[in-house]
Order: C-alpha cells, then sequence, then structure tokens
C-alpha cells in the first residue's frame, strides 16, 4: 500500500456573500503520507479551517468546492456523491474539532457515542463495538473507562471531552485525521498533554495528520512539514526544520518575529508587528495578497499572480518574487525581518 | 501608528473601507422584507383613515337616521345602494363607513394605550429582574407565574362585570393584564446583555446602576422590546373586540369594531356586510400589526448583527 | 482635577493590596440537594506596587478572574481585606475605586457596546465621573484615540465596523482616558490574530512607560508573560502557589505544577517535540478541593505528608512558594 494518505491539487473554495464571491480557498495544493504530520498554519480568514471541510466535504450548503484532484488513499473523492463519502467520513478519514462540547451531543452517553461511531462503518455486534471503545479510552489515557463510558458529555472536563472526541475519531482506524485548532481552547497544561498524546497515536497507528492551528509553538514542537496560508492561498510550505530556521515568505518572517520567545526574545525590546490588515477575500484580485503589507514589496509584486515556486532549502515552496534575497536576509540575521 | 499606513501599492487597505454602519445595514434589511413594508404601509393606511375620519366622512357615527336603516354597501346589486353611504348603513340608519372609520380611532387608541401601560409594567420589572437577578429574580418570576395562571378573559370579564364597563375601564383591566410577555421577554433579554463585558466594565468605570440601565442596557434590548409591543398590540385589539362583542367592553353606541359586530350578528343571514366589514377590517388591522412584528424580529435579529 | 487625583499623587505605597482575601460562591445543585461552596479564591496575599508589571498565571478552575474582580472593586472578598490606594475597598466608592483602577478584557467582540459610538464608549468613564469640563471631553476623547493608534475619523462608527486589534485599542482607550494607575488586563491578547497580539503588546508596553502605569497581566501564555511582567504570581485553585521575579521563575521554577506549565510553553523551535508533563488525567475542579496540597493528585513528586498537610507559604527574599519540598524536614506543625 502507498505511503501517500491524502492529496490535493488546486483546492478552491468560494462562497456567495451579499458584496459579491468571497473567494475563502485559492488554489491550494498538499499531500500527506502515513507518519506524517503537516501543519497548516495561518490566522483567522485565511482559508485553512474551510480547507479542512473541503477535504470531508462539510462545507456549508451555499459553498462551492472545485479541486483538479482530492484523493484518499488514491480514492478520487470529489465525484462520488453524498452517500460515498458519508461512507468514508469517519471511516477512513476523520476530523477533530476546536470545541468538544458541541461536536459531541450532549443528550447521549459517551459509550454509546463511540458504539455508534463503529457500528456505523463496520458490520460487528455491539459488544465488539464496547471493547474498542473502551480500548481507545484507555488508550488516550482516560482514568476508569467503564464507568465513562455510561457519563454524558457535560459531565467530563475540556480536556477529556477531547479526549474522547479523538477516540472516536480513532473507532474505525482511520488512515487520515484532521484536526482544527484542537488544542485552542484547553488550559496550557492540557493542551501539552492532548499534542503529546496525538503525536504517539499517531507514530502508533501510522496514520496521517493534518494539523490547523494559528500558533507556531505547536506548529514547530509537531510537525513534519508546514504550509503556510494567508489570505486564501498557500504561501510557504516545507519541512517544519527549513520553516522555521529560514523562513523565505515575508509573510512567515513576520509572524515569527512577532511572537515572543523566552529566553530568546530580549525583555524592554518591541515585538515585530506586521503593519496593516488581511485583505478582503472578495472578487477578483491578483498579484501578491501580501503586497500591501510587505516590508519588501516593489512595483512588479502587484502585477501578475505569484505562483509557488521552489525556493529556500529542498522540497521547500514559496511564493514570492524576491524570495532568494529574503532568504538571504534571514539565514544572516532574523532580526532584520522585525518589522 | 502602523495601522494606520495607507496602501503602499495604491490599492485602499482593508481598514480604509469600513464595513457598513450597523444603521446603513438596518436599512437594507429592511427593504428587502416585504413583510415589514406591506404591514407596515396596512398599518400607516389605518392610522392615517382613523386620524382623518372627522374630516372624510359628512356624517355623525352616533346620528341614527331610521329612515335610512340598513341600506347595503355599493357593490351590493341593489336598487337602495347609493354612494352617498358607500359601505351602506346599519339598523339604526347610521352611516357604516364613519362607524368604521372612527372604530378604528377606538381599537388603535386601546391597542396602544394598554400596550404602553403593559409595557411600562412589564419592562420595568422584567428588566429588573434580568438585571439584579436573585432575590429580585425570584419575586418577579413568582408574580409572572402567578399572572400567566390566570384566564385573562376571564378575569376581565369579571372585574368589568363588577366595576361597570366603559373605554377607560377596558383600557386599564388590559393594560394591567397583558404584561406578562414583556415581563417574560425583557427578563431574558436583560439578563443575556447583563452578562456580557461591556456592563463589567461600565461598573469598573464607575457608572451608576440607572446609568448602566438606560445607556448601556437600553439601546441592547430595545429591539426586543419593540417587537413585543407590536404583539401586545394586536392582542389588545383583540381582546377588546372580543370583551366588546360580549357586551362587556365598551358600551354602545361607541363605535367599536367588536360591538359592530356584536349588533349585526342577529342580522347576519340577513345583511352580512354588517358583520363582514368590521370583521375583515380588524382582521387587517391585527394581520398588519403582527406582520410589521414578525418583520421587526427578523430584521433586528441577532444573527443579523455582526 | 478633584481633590481625588491629588491624593493619587501624595501615597505611594501598594496600589493594591490584598491580604488573606477569600472568595466563595454557593452553588446550588437543584431544588433537593445541598448547595455546595466553591471557594474560588482561598486566601491570597497580593500586593502590587507602582510601576510594577505583576502577572497572574494559572489555568481554568485557578480564580483568576474571580481575583482580577475582586482587585477591581465589582466584588467584596468573603473574608479578608483589599486596599486600594491605601485604603480599605470595603470604604471607596466605586467612583473612586474606578479612578485608580482600571480593566482591559479579553474579549474585543463583547467588551463594548455595540449600540455606541467609539467616540461615546471611551468618553464613558469621563461621563461616569461627572468630571467637570465637557467640553474638553471630545478633544481629550481624539487625542487618547491618537494616542493609542485610531484614526480620529472612527470617532463615530460602531464596534462592529472595527477589527478585533481595534476594537482592543479602544477598550484600553476607555481604560486609559481618567488616567488610573493600575490596569487590570484579563488576558488582552488572547482573542486576537498572532500578528494583531504584537502590536497590542508593544502598545501596552509604550502606554506604561509614557503614562507611568501599573500592570496586573492575567495571562495563560507564558511566553508574554516572560516577556512584559516584572514579577509572576502562579495560582492554582484558588491560591497563588509560587510567586517570583520573572527572570528567577522562568530560569528556576520551584512548585511543580510552575514546572509543569512552563514545560507546556511551546516555543516555535522545530525538533524539541512536546514533553510529557505527567500530570495525570485529574482536573482542577473548585466544588472539590483536595485535601492537604491542593496540586497533590496531579504532583509528579508527591510525598505521602501531601495529602494531609497544607503546605505553609516559603518566604524567601522576594518570592515566595507553598510546597512540602521546601519545607524545613523538621519544623514544628503549625496550630491549625
Amino acid at each position: 500500500m502507498s505511503d501517500r494518505v491524502l492529496t490535493v491539487e488546486d483546492l478552491k473554495v468560494s462562497l456567495p456573500v451579499p458584496a459579491g464571491k468571497l473567494r475563502a480557498v485559492q488554489g491550494v495544493s498538499f499531500h500527506v503520507d502515513r507518519g506524517e504530520t503537516l501543519c497548516i498554519v495561518g490566522e483567522s480568514g485565511c482559508g485553512k479551517t474551510l480547507t479542512a471541510l473541503a477535504v470531508m466535504d462539510l462545507l456549508p450548503s451555499k459553498a462551492r468546492r472545485l479541486a483538479t484532484r482530492l484523493e484518499l488513499e488514491g480514492k478520487e473523492l470529489s465525484d462520488i456523491g453524498e452517500r460515498a463519502i458519508a461512507d468514508i467520513r469517519g471511516n477512513r478519514m476523520a476530523m477533530i474539532f476546536q470545541e468538544p462540547m458541541t461536536s459531541l451531543n450532549p443528550a447521549y452517553t459517551i459509550g454509546n457515542q463511540l458504539e455508534e461511531a463503529l457500528l456505523r462503518h463496520r458490520r460487528i455486534g455491539r459488544k465488539q463495538a464496547r471493547e474498542r471503545a473502551l480500548y481507545l479510552l484507555d488508550r488516550v489515557g482516560i482514568p476508569s473507562a467503564e464507568i465513562r463510558l455510561k457519563q454524558y458529555p457535560h459531565q467530563l472536563s475540556g480536556g477529556l471531552r477531547q479526549r474522547v472526541m479523538i477516540a472516536m475519531a480513532l473507532m474505525c482506524g482511520p488512515a487520515l485525521i484532521l484536526a482544527d485548532e484542537p488544542t485552542t481552547a484547553l488550559d496550557v497544561t492540557i493542551q501539552a498533554q492532548i499534542l503529546h498524546l496525538l503525536a504517539e497515536l499517531q507514530r502508533e497507528f501510522a496514520m496521517g495528520l493534518v494539523l490547523i492551528t494559528h500558533d507556531l509553538g505547536i506548529v514547530a514542537r509537531i510537525a513534519t512539514r508546514v504550509a503556510v496560508m494567508y489570505a486564501g492561498q498557500i504561501v510557504e510550505t516545507g519541512t517544519a526544520e527549513a520553516i522555521f530556521s529560514a523562513p523565505a515568505h515575508p509573510y512567515t518572517c513576520g509572524l515569527l518575529a512577532c511572537i515572543p520567545v523566552p529566553g530568546k526574545t530580549q525583555r524592554g525590546h518591541k515585538l515585530g508587528t506586521i503593519p496593516g490588515m488581511v485583505p478582503s477575500l472578495i472578487g477578483d484580485k491578483h498579484g501578491c495578497r501580501f503586497a500591501g503589507r510587505c516590508p519588501f514589496v516593489i512595483a512588479a509584486c502587484g502585477e501578475s499572480e505569484v505562483l509557488l515556486e521552489a525556493g529556500g532549502g529542498p522540497g521547500q515552496l514559496v511564493r514570492c518574487i524576491r524570495h532568494t534575497e529574503i532568504a538571504g536576509l534571514t539565514a544572516r540575521s532574523p532580526e532584520a525581518v522585525a518589522l | 501608528m502602523a495601522e494606520l499606513s495607507a496602501a503602499r501599492t495604491g490599492i485602499p487597505s482593508a481598514e480604509e473601507i469600513l464595513a457598513p454602519s450597523p444603521r446603513s445595514l438596518l436599512r437594507r434589511r429592511i427593504f428587502h422584507h416585504w413583510g415589514l413594508i406591506l404591514g407596515g404601509a396596512i398599518l400607516a393606511a389605518i392610522v392615517l383613515m382613523a386620524l382623518l375620519a372627522p374630516f372624510v366622512s359628512p356624517f355623525d357615527p352616533y346620528d341614527q337616521q331610521l329612515g335610512r336603516k340598513l341600506i347595503p354597501p355599493i357593490w351590493h346589486a341593489s336598487v337602495k345602494a347609493t354612494w352617498i353611504h358607500p359601505l351602506g348603513t346599519d339598523h339604526l340608519g347610521r352611516d357604516y363607513l364613519t362607524r368604521l372609520l372612527y372604530g378604528a380611532q377606538i381599537s388603535l387608541l386601546i391597542g396602544v394605550s394598554a400596550m404602553i401601560i403593559s409595557g411600562v409594567i412589564g419592562t420595568t420589572i422584567g428588566v429588573l429582574a434580568g438585571y439584579f437577578g436573585g432575590r429580585v429574580d425570584m419575586i418577579v418570576t413568582f408574580i409572572i407565574t402567578t399572572r400567566l395562571s390566570m384566564p385573562v378573559v376571564l378575569v376581565a370579564l369579571a372585574v368589568v362585570s363588577i366595576i361597570g364597563s366603559s373605554l377607560t375601564v377596558v383600557i386599564w383591566v388590559l393594560g394591567l393584564l397583558i404584561w406578562d410577555r414583556f415581563a417574560v421577554v425583557m427578563r431574558s433579554a436583560t439578563q443575556q446583555v447583563r452578562v456580557r463585558e461591556f456592563i463589567i466594565a461600565a461598573q469598573a468605570v464607575g457608572c451608576s446602576i440607572p446609568r448602566i440601565l438606560f445607556t448601556e442596557i437600553a439601546p441592547n434590548v430595545a429591539n426586543h422590546l419593540i417587537v413585543v409591543a407590536t404583539l401586545e398590540m394586536a392582542h389588545a385589539i383583540l381582546l377588546e373586540a372580543a370583551l366588546s362583542f360580549l357586551g362587556l367592553g365598551v358600551q354602545p353606541p361607541t363605535p367599536s369594531w367588536g360591538l359592530m359586530i356584536s349588533e349585526a350578528k342577529g342580522l347576519m343571514f340577513f345583511d352580512p356586510w354588517l358583520i363582514s366589514i368590521p370583521g375583515v377590517a380588524l382582521f387587517l388591522l391585527v394581520l398588519s400589526i403582527n406582520m410589521l412584528g414578525d418583520g421587526l424580529r427578523d430584521v433586528t435579529a441577532p444573527e443579523n448583527r455582526s | 482635577m478633584s481633590a481625588l487625583t491629588t491624593s493619587k499623587a501624595v501615597y505611594t505605597g501598594p496600589i493594591v493590596e490584598a491580604r488573606r482575601i477569600v472568595r466563595s460562591f454557593s452553588v446550588s445543585r437543584g431544588l433537593f440537594k445541598r448547595a455546595r461552596t466553591l471557594r474560588a479564591v482561598d486566601g491570597v496575599n497580593l500586593s502590587i506596587r507602582p510601576g510594577e508589571v505583576v502577572a497572574l498565571v494559572g489555568e481554568s478552575g485557578s480564580g483568576k478572574t474571580t481575583l482580577a474582580r475582586m482587585l477591581l472593586g465589582l466584588l467584596p472578598p468573603s473574608s479578608g481585606e483589599i486596599r486600594i490606594g491605601g485604603q480599605a475597598s470595603a470604604t471607596l466608592a466605586r467612583r473612586q475605586i474606578a479612578a485608580l483602577v482600571q480593566p482591559v478584557f479579553q474579549d474585543p467582540y463583547s467588551s463594548l457596546n455595540p449600540r455606541k459610538s467609539i467616540g461615546s464608549i471611551i468618553a464613558l468613564p469621563l461621563r461616569a465621573q461627572q468630571d467637570e469640563e465637557p467640553a474638553t471631553w471630545r478633544s481629550r476623547v481624539e487625542e487618547m484615540m491618537d494616542r493609542v493608534g485610531l484614526a480620529r475619523r472612527l470617532y463615530d462608527n460602531f464596534p462592529s465596523q472595527l477589527s478585533g486589534g481595534q476594537r482592543q485599542r479602544v477598550a484600553i482607550a476607555r481604560a486609559l482616558i481618567n488616567q488610573p494607575r493600575l490596569v487590570i488586563c484579563d488576558e488582552p491578547t488572547s482573542a486576537l490574530d498572532v500578528s494583531v497580539q504584537s502590536q497590542i503588546l508593544n502598545l501596552l508596553e509604550d502606554l506604561r512607560r509614557d503614562m507611568g502605569l501599573t500592570y496586573l497581566l492575567i495571562s495563560h501564555n507564558l511566553a508574554v508573560v516572560e516577556h512584559m511582567a516584572t514579577r509572576v504570581a502562579v495560582m492554582y485553585l484558588g491560591r497563588i502557589v509560587e510567586e517570583a521575579e520573572t527572570a528567577a521563575l522562568f530560569h528556576a521554577p520551584k512548585h511543580p505544577y510552575s514546572q509543569a506549565l512552563l514545560q507546556s510553553v511551546l516555543t516555535p523551535e522545530p525538533g524539541l517535540g512536546v514533553p510529557d508533563t505527567q500530570l495525570g488525567a485529574a482536573y482542577p475542579d473548585p466544588l472539590a478541593i483536595p485535601s492537604g496540597c491542593r496540586f497533590h493528585p496531579r504532583c509528579v513528586r508527591v510525598m505521602p505528608r501531601c495529602r494531609t498537610e497544607v503546605p505553609p507559604p516559603v518566604g524567601m527574599s522576594t518570592a515566595m512558594v507553598e510546597c512540602h519540598l521546601y519545607d524545613t524536614p523538621f519544623q514544628p506543625k503549625a496550630p491549625a
């Protein structure tokens, strides 16, 4: 069986809004292999959540999705129809959301929901489903799993609920897990625990993991590869090592300069900033989307669409016409890019 | 400061093109909502008719002309129908159009007055219960529950039969009985606003409680109030019509639509217009108020506010 | 200027002092069950001196929000005393406290009244304090808007037309327009994007220097804390379990909880992985505070006495820690 779990090529998502057509995702391509963690990182409005929803086919009804390729384990997903995708969802690929309280049904017990997740896709008895639920609850670190099966979501803390979500995602042994900000609503210490758990499980079950987040710290610690999104496009992608040690896109550099790092950022020194705001995604645009906020902007930046091309380290792709000069700068002194 | 920097590439930056103001968004929503506009238009027409009643019709609604009784309206194929009385006359020879227009005055007067009285009572206790919570809330909830367990029409009938009925009595009885929805809705709306951080900020800033209630909470619950007010106005109008129909509301010869229906019920099969005209008028009035209320609720719904 | 402001200038002691404050709530569990007591703050001593940036760090259930509300004078302590500007808070009018201590909240979307214009929101403290010169309000508001980086033309706009960062600037302007001495920032940047966070943090730092402000910074983001704070107090289930100068705490945290917290900070440094803090699956529930040391169910270094004895505060110069690891072993048991 090939290692590649997910291939997405040229994914586009648009939404009709009163002011026109909102192009939320504009030609995004990426892939995930077994045992690999891809982190899609970006700020609010960059389109990362809609990208994940597009892969799972959970977009709002008014949204339009287009993709050249959307393959899960080699099977094309974009044209298979409602029923087929419902068979795959939860089965071969599963999603973990940010707010576990709204993803778990408050009216049913944990055990019930876990078993349903399996029984929907497999022809096995309830007793076997229950055993698997117990096994997974134990595996995700929930003590007294027997008792938990009979409890309702509101009886658990946020951290425990998120562990239940992870267990639920694993019930059918999927090849791919999409996690959308799975720890943003949790305390710092619980966040570390959940991420540690996710990393372990991913290794153990050899799954592909796509983790969506805005937190660069999480990305650095957990990602094999990174895709940085801005205004609906991927502006830089590469290994975590490469992106963090030698970022090539001005947006990535700007983001890294914004974050205080204990031990590294000088106290009393100003933090880097990215001036301006994200541009509107409504209507047609050409030229670099980051031009209005970029310290390296030149006239050519606004003229034509900038393509993602090889730059920086091996396997790294950058969407910037000046990336060679910038990479050189950042390698010498990262602070030079602090805006 | 950085955020103000104009675009270096000549494209206006996103923050320079501000989102439309809440007022302009509201205007846009209003003009797109046909129920709101239609209901509002019909209601406006009725109000106009009521206001112009003394000027439009040459007759006196109390003037009995027994020689002209039971003239059918103009659309009847009868030799008696005449443009002098376009809507005919009733069993006492009074011009029906005049009585209809003056009846509009009565209905609207009662609707608005009862709405104001019940609105003041219900909103006050509802907002206080929502803001202070605790014991105040317990007391108010008890009062509301007590009120809700009383059958409104029967109580109104009982009171009126003891005190005697007149326009004033009807207004006050209704006003003192139908405040419950105001109280319930305003209490709930206030509770929701109460926990938002800008209220805590206002407290931290040192605002006095009256100031918080009037300048911070009130604008945020006003839309709920408007919606309930329109609905209760319709409610009051219907209740008055029912009371008058039963003979315990406004007394004859006052031209209340409910009373007109009541007086016409004996002649229902011979001169059906006597019942259908005030009936249709009542229906249109209440319909238009309800459409307006629904429209206002849609247009000011929280989902529409960013 | 009112007499109060001149007295502000004279007093040089701690701006806010909390002594053994406790705040409990009665949580009803239905009509027939007995109500339980939630001890949100369970004996806190904290003193904030002029010019400091004190960070209050803690997770859910730690009581930091309740503590902030008490220091703002919005919630009276169930027991203990709070002194604001040298005077007991119980004796001060709300307005007097408001003149000294102001908040900046986390959520820029709910901390501004959606029905009021920006200018009106920022001027609210002036109105509430019944400032004597209404004619000057507009210009003072505009000056404040300049200072926080808001375009003057936004004066008549509404919060729904502004971005998250701009709204937070409005909240800051409102907090500062009356020149308080202490600003309590409750997670001021958690709801903002990373690129906006740094702008706001820089702004807060600039304003602090320019206006001589003192901050109480409540945050779960330890990287931000390390960058901005002079002193850090770590809260757990209603008590401050460790307090130290920032550098000292980050260099060598003493309390096992502080250690776990610091380990959980995920810095953007690739290759280090996610540490296993070994805290277990128990979670802090203020309705059921563990006996003895309240952290013992999750502590890696738990000892038998931790389950039964409450650790006393052990002070070392400007630091403090409540942990049996630092108790001297032969200390006689203090009377209960």
